[in-house]
């Protein structure tokens, strides 16, 4: 089982890395990791391609940002709170858009998505353009600091191995085996007796959900919950990261969001800072016309060729 | 005439805006028969097709199937009441494997396909039926061929095993042999003759020689609407039937030697 060793590695690797790299930086990566895992069984894995997954991750930060300010929740508890408001936004908006395809099953969800955005821009709670600052991280089960950084790391290197074994399983499963049939080849699908909707409908649910779980972990580590994270801008950085990472297989996600967050960390500091949008942009255009499948897809083949 | 129809349609209609592809169509398929629907490119065959598994919605019209209407039901319904449908291009999932390919068929009756937090491991009890199944068409040391890289032929044959798993009481085969190498056809064709016992089959097809190896009875579509209706010699025979394919004029000598008296009673207007 060469797929376990590599899992075991790159676990080993995560849990020895803070002492190299800043924890803040990683606990980003994993957060924009476990976003675009969560966004890719849709897209590499059913064939959906969702224009508005940031609505998803915003409504799981501002509802756990909202309960851990207002209602003194701890943190395991406001996590899952958000979790299950964004996969409930899920089942509302997935109903509605996998009654279309393609491009117009992509511009429902960025229509909802928008909608989701000026709902938290005009709601009372969500602060307007302020957005909810100081989001207390409190005691992880009551007992656990996590105003501590290492100790914030380890809970969210936990949720992102939890929701990547989620992911694992569902693509792996006999429902994952349906998904994939859908995305090959829908007509046939439906003519082995599929409803095909309900399929899509249900890894849309869990696709948002775990969107939301990235937000409100996300909420928790920078202690915010801003209009940034339900903007399409975002909806559009998780195509890039997956796209670079390479959809469709498990771990693209996870290195496209891990180069990305570097490349904007990197050039944010730096003089480039105000050509960051276009230098992602060109990343973007390369990737897809001579990196189709990605980095890791890229790698996979010359892995196949080589041995 | 108390004869045993497992599928009947009664005046459909299939309009498109301004065009009706299908016209007023009465079709009766016998059980236990295989019956082809034959007829010049743009005939209407496929529309008819697509209408009786619902793909598309009749205009008008309606659909018996055991006698019951399922005119209102949608494809995956009817798929599950035992119609099930090939398409012209090979429907195959191109990037599973030949067996996952069978597997996700057997799977649809199973009732776990939503369980997405358990192992694929469980399908595997189903991995003996498949394996049955691919045997069957002679696919068997290709199980664990990626189903992309298998030849046309192979694929069609790979549908095959795949619409048996659902183990139809109906098959509806859309132009099986299509662009098939003389070898491929014959294979095909035998298979579909093998895979016709117990059961019921209407088929699209183009290739004569197919039909009158396979059909026991065939209907001749012609602009949307049914020109005749019989077995082949009768059919054949048909001047009307030489003409919609030929275009050549129904007064040229027909092989008059061959042709059974019945047409006359078949198709009386055929001579004025």
């Amino acid at each position: 089982m060469n797929d376990k060793k590599l899992y075991l590695a790159l676990f080993i690797l995560a849990l020895a890395a803070p002492a190299v790299l800043y924890p803040v930086f990683l606990m980003k990566v994993l957060c924009f990791a476990l976003f675009a895992c969560a966004f890719n069984l849709l897209l590499g894995f059913a064939g959906l391609l969702s224009f508005g997954h940031a609505a998803f991750l915003g409504t799981g930060g501002y509802v756990t940002g909202y309960l851990m300010i207002n209602a003194g929740l701890t943190p395991e508890l406001g996590i899952l709170a958000g979790t299950l408001a964004a996969g409930l936004l899920g089942a509302v908006y997935g109903k509605l858009a996998v009654r279309r395809e393609g491009i117009y099953f992509a511009m429902v969800t960025l229509a909802l998505a928008q909608l989701a955005f000026f709902f938290y821009l005009q709601a009372p709670f969500t602060g307007g353009e302020d957005g909810l600052q100081g989001v207390p991280r409190g005691e992880l089960f009551g007992f656990i600091d996590l105003s501590n950084n290492l100790a914030m790391y380890y809970f969210v290197l936990a949720i992102f191995v939890f929701g990547f074994w989620l992911i694992r399983r569902t693509v792996h499963s006999p429902f994952g085996q349906v998904l994939k049939a859908i995305r090959e080849n829908e007509p046939r699908a439906i003519s082995l007796g599929y409803n095909v909707n309900d399929y899509k409908w249900l890894a849309f649910v869990i696709s948002s959900a775990l969107a939301g779980l990235a937000g409100s972990t996300k909420t928790l580590v920078f202690q915010l919950a801003s209009l940034n994270d339900v903007h399409w801008h975002l909806s559009g950085e998780v195509v890039l990261m997956t796209l670079v990472g390479g959809m469709g297989t498990l771990l693209g996600p996870l290195v496209g969001a891990g180069a990305i967050v570097t490349i904007q960390n990197y050039l944010s500091g730096g003089e480039l800072g105000n050509y960051i949008h276009i230098i992602l942009g060109a990343i973007f255009v390369v990737c897809v016309l001579a990196f189709r499948s990605g980095i890791v897809g890229q790698f996979q083949k010359m892995l196949k060729q080589n041995f | 005439m108390s004869q045993d129809f497992i599928l009947e349609t009664r005046n459909l209609v299939k309009a498109f805006k301004g065009f009706t592809a299908v016209d007023d169509v009465n079709l009766k398929i016998e059980r236990g028969a295989i019956h082809a629907l034959i007829g010049p490119n743009g005939a209407g065959k496929t529309t008819v097709f697509n209408l009786l598994t619902k793909y598309l919605t009749p205009t008008d019209g309606s659909l018996l199937y055991n006698g019951r209407d399922i005119t209102a039901m949608k494809p995956a319904a009817i798929a599950r009441a035992g119609i099930v449908r090939s398409f012209q291009i090979s429907a195959v999932f191109p990037h599973l494997s030949v067996l996952e390919n069978v597997r996700v068929a057997l799977q649809s009756r199973e009732g776990n396909s939503f369980h997405f937090w358990k192992p694929v491991k469980v399908l595997d009890r189903l991995n003996d039926r498949a394996m049955e199944l691919l045997a069957d068409v002679g696919l068997a040391d290709f199980a664990s061929a990626r189903t992309l890289d298998l030849p046309y032929g192979r694929k069609r044959a790979l549908e095959i095993a795949t619409t048996l798993a659902l183990e139809p009481e109906l098959m509806l085969l859309d132009e099986p042999t299509q662009g098939m190498g003389h070898e491929d056809v014959e294979v095909v064709a035998d298979l579909i003759k093998r895979v016709s016992a117990g059961r019921t089959i209407l088929m699209v097809e183009h290739n004569l020689q197919v039909v009158s190896r396979l059909a026991d009875r065939i209907t001749v579509l012609q602009r949307g609407a049914v020109l005749t209706e019989g077995d082949y010699a009768t059919v054949s025979a048909d001047p009307r039937v030489r003409e919609a394919y030929l275009g050549v004029a129904a007064d040229e000598p027909a092989a008059p030697q061959s042709r059974p008296a019945s047409v006359e009673a078949l198709a009386p207007e055929a001579r004025a």
